[in-house]
């Protein structure tokens, strides 16, 4: 028996081993995400229930506050699983510097105001996404998706699939400032 | 009767198809030739985020077209495609590119499948002198009375 033989192999096979052990242990479908801790990208976006023809939602109007926003079409059956966490959540919060928006992510309108009435009415405005510009500008794979933009303007948090009213509170409260009063 | 229903209605899916309301990316006017073999060139190096194995150019998705407008209306901006590429690996990671830069951890990718292949190709080269250098002699066919080609007198 070749002892030498064996051991250069084996020395040479241990890391290509390890590689692929390591490999085993990921996830192929997760994807990765940048966006947390980098400025949030700016939009200025219709509001789909705008009382006021063109009425229009600025992030920059939100500086020091939190902004929750969240990509959803009415095609998507895991956006019907958040929907009443989101409009629960925002209704808590109404009122206080945090802000909720529903971004429509490749749908239309006539779609969507159908599908918040079908569902019991949305507490929070939804933006018109022309182009899915700003879906693309915050790297989005799919819906729903939701963003956690902090008072310093900057992603804190992006959360794939249906969020969770304890999640929303959660990060929520992490951001906020806290203030004299009483939260 | 069949045929005639089968005809006049795939007629008329053509015409809805045809009258459907376009997305804003197919409104989108076409670059200028050069410009649009720029945008097909880098649309074909970057991933699509929903059909993860293909790249934009080739995925049939709206976001992919969506995506493809992006570049287009970036290049007309002035920009470079270097800086078209590093647009879309800020908000979506390396991963966004089909081909990895040949950098850091990336160079394993590269790497590796040389390595494997000049070790296999020494395991052969090695394997073949070792067969060829055994004395023939040795071989249990060439002792008297094998099979061969000789006559018995």
């Amino acid at each position: 028996m070749n002892w030498k033989r064996i051991t250069v192999t084996v020395a040479l096979l241990i890391p290509v081993v390890a590689l692929l052990a390591y490999g085993m242990t990921l996830d192929p479908r997760a994807l990765p995400s940048t966006m947390p801790g980098k400025e949030a990208p700016t939009f200025d976006l219709q509001v789909m229930e705008g009382a006021e023809a063109e009425e229009r939602a600025i992030l920059a109007q939100h500086q020091g506050g939190v902004v929750v926003l969240n990509f959803w079409a009415s095609w998507c059956l895991a956006c019907r699983s958040e929907h009443s966490a989101l409009s629960n959540v925002a209704s808590m919060y109404e009122g206080t510097e945090v802000q909720f928006y529903g971004v429509l992510y490749n749908d239309v309108p006539k779609n969507a105001e159908r599908y918040i009435r079908n569902m019991g009415g949305q507490t929070y405005p939804t933006l018109l996404d022309p182009g899915s510009r700003t879906a693309i500008d915050y790297g989005l794979y799919g819906v729903p998706e939701t963003f956690f933009i902090g008072p310093d303007g900057t992603v804190a948090y992006k959360h794939v699939g249906p969020v969770t009213e304890a999640l929303l509170v959660e990060w929520i409260e992490r951001l906020r400032i806290p203030t004299g009063g009483a939260s | 009767m069949i045929a005639r229903r089968f005809f006049i209605l795939l007629f008329a899916a053509a015409l809805a198809v045809l009258a459907a309301p376009r997305s804003i990316a197919a409104q989108q006017p076409a670059a200028d030739p050069a410009t649009e073999a720029t945008v097909k060139r880098l649309a074909s190096e970057l991933r699509c985020p929903v059909c993860q194995g293909v790249s934009i150019e080739d995925s049939p998705t709206e976001l992919a077209n969506e995506m493809k407008s992006v570049i287009r209306g970036q290049l007309q901006e002035g920009k470079t495609p270097e800086q078209v590429k590093a647009y879309f690996v800020e908000r979506y990671g390396e991963w966004i590119l089909l081909q990895p830069k040949a950098s850091g951890f990336n160079l394993i990718v590269y790497v590796l499948p040389l390595i494997m292949l000049l070790v296999g190709a020494g395991f052969v080269y090695r394997t073949v002198k070792r067969w060829s250098a055994v004395d023939p002699s040795e071989l249990p066919l060439a002792t008297a009375g094998g099979a061969g080609g000789g006559t018995e007198e």
